[in-house]
């Protein structure tokens, strides 16, 4: 029997764990600093801005821009070699951040830079989902 | 105006060790042959040293480790990783040293056996939680995502990346110890394999075994040794971010702040550089490299390496072949400094540059994250 091999899991402890977690009710939350103002990826304790430990989360639109990317067109590990090739990208998320994503459900050779992208969730254990992203087709036609 | 710093540390040997595909020696046994070689090359005994520099993949505490080796008991010592520029920033550190009197002879050292261990690249790096769910590939991913955004932002061309290749090549023709000494043409470049968009296989580093070490003395010691001695005459080093993920810009690099540091404290600009070694681990690094220590504008690297960085031209960058020609057993720092000391000191043969008076070497670690510059001179 052939065993399933799944994406691999992050170590959530730590401030990150809402993050994982928020994904399973479809939402993508990052922090927002209250004394600033300013959204950060990836989740930090205190503010990288400004030091202020005054994060709240808030919940992203999911909408973003890619600002690069590049296409794995090999790999040893044993479950991404099963994915090749995929997009490994930086998304200028809408609230202002840039994240790292893969853009999925996509031929790679149709990924850009500066097209739109939609949040989705690939659950992979009981309560974390991560956080992959598709191509608004719609708008890049 | 050079700041009091400057000059303040004198390298007086240099030497690699094992560079090649197979090696009988250990980590620890080669790093020690590039020491002993070193120190006969500055006419010093191992004894003399006191202070020791170190950083390798393989050990915990890589200074401490090759002090054990050589059976010495040094007053200073450092194993600072920033990743393969550390060798670099490690020339900095000991300048500062020599310069406090917490010191007189200073050992910097590397060595790998990576090509021997299996050919992947050894290392201990670690993974940014929010970059293992996505495959990301350390360290080619970032820098294919910067190569990616440079050529969308600047229009730079896959040919340009591809003549980093071929003009590293040569240079590797001219230099007996490189490893590829056979011509790349930009056909054969932009024909190799796709690692990771655009980058392929001929843009990437050589990966073989290899150690290095250099010593480093103050200015009165030198003079008593009577060799010909090169001067550290500025230093800098910087770090942006350390996990590809965490990446804020890929188009302008650390590379601004340690070249401007390093710059201050010699007193020199860009245009007083007559020789450039810049790691290459990837060609958009050379690319980058230039940009960001001031050879042309932000965005222009490209057609600066189309005007022409290799045998004959104005701007001479990576005379030894670099990693992508000459050797690349994963940190190759040691490499900038031992190369940019033989083109200074007029020893390089068939690929010496015409009159060098100030070389500058530019270190880059980790996913485009570490960053460290120094400037030699005559
Ligand atoms: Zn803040």
């Amino acid at each position: 029997m052939e065993e399933t091999v799944n994406r691999p899991c992050p170590e959530v402890r730590g401030t990150g764990e809402k993050y994982w977690v928020s994904g399973r009710n479809g939402t993508l939350s990052i922090p927002q600093c209250d004394t600033c103002g300013k959204t950060h990826w990836y989740p930090r304790s205190y503010c990288p801005h400004c030091d202020a430990k005054t994060l709240k989360w808030i919940a992203c639109s999911g909408k973003g821009v890619i600002h690069t990317f590049t296409v794995a067109r090999q790999s040893g590990h044993k479950y991404f070699k099963t994915k090749v090739p995929y997009v490994i990208a930086m998304v200028t998320l809408a609230e202002g951040p840039l994240m790292m994503t893969n853009i999925v459900d996509c031929d790679v050779e149709a990924v850009r830079i500066g097209a739109p992208v939609s949040v989705i969730f690939e659950d992979i254990t009981d309560s974390i989902s991560v956080p992959l992203f598709k191509l608004d087709t719609e708008s890049v036609l | 105006m050079p700041s009091k710093l400057s000059g303040a540390a004198t390298i007086v040997g240099v030497s690699e060790a094992e560079i090649g595909w197979d090696t009988t020696l250990s980590v620890a046994e080669i790093m020690s042959l590039a020491a002993h070689r070193a120190a006969d090359d500055a006419g010093l005994s191992i004894r003399d040293i006191d202070a020791v520099f170190a950083v390798t993949p393989y050990f915990w505490m890589s200074s401490v480790t090759l002090a054990e080796q050589l059976g010495i008991q040094p007053k200073y010592t450092d194993s600072t990783n920033l990743g393969g520029c550390s060798f670099v920033s490690h020339l900095g550190h000991a300048l500062s040293a020599l310069a406090t009197g917490r010191c007189e002879v200073a050992l910097i050292a590397y060595a790998s056996t990576q090509r021997s261990d299996g050919g992947k690249l050894v290392t201990g790096a670690d993974n940014l939680p929010y970059e293992v769910p996505y495959g990301f590939q350390h360290p080619i991913s970032a820098y294919a995502l910067a190569a990616q955004r440079h050529m969308h932002e600047f229009g730079t061309t896959r040919e340009q990346l591809a003549r980093v290749t071929v003009t590293a090549s040569q240079w590797a023709a001219l230099n007996p110890a490189a490893l590829k000494r056979e011509p790349v043409s930009v056909e054969e470049v932009c024909q190799s394999p796709l690692i990771s968009d655009p980058l392929r296989k001929l843009d990437c580093c050589l990966i073989t075994n290899g150690g290095g070490a250099v010593i480093v003395t103050t200015k009165e010691r030198a003079k008593k040794l009577g060799r010909k001695s090169v001067r550290v005459l500025g230093a800098g080093e910087s770090h942006s971010h350390r996990y590809g993920a965490a990446m804020r810009s890929f188009t302008t690099t650390a590379a601004v702040a340690s070249g401007k540091d390093a710059y201050e404290m010699a007193g020199l600009g860009p245009g007083d550089i007559d020789v450039v070694q810049i790691y290459d681990a990837f060609t958009i690094n050379v690319i980058l490299g230039l940009e960001d220590l001031g050879f042309c504008k932000k965005g222009e690297g490209g057609l600066l390496v189309d005007k022409g960085i290799g045998p004959g031209s104005k701007l001479p960058v990576n005379t030894s072949g670099g990693g992508l020609r000459y050797c690349h057993p994963g940190m190759f720092g040691i490499y900038l400094i031992i190369e940019a000391v033989r083109q200074l000191r007029r020893e390089a043969g068939a690929r010496q540059v015409d009159k060098p008076r100030h070389a500058l070497i530019h270190g880059i670690g980790g996913v485009l994250s570490g960053h460290a510059t120094a400037i030699l001179g005559t």
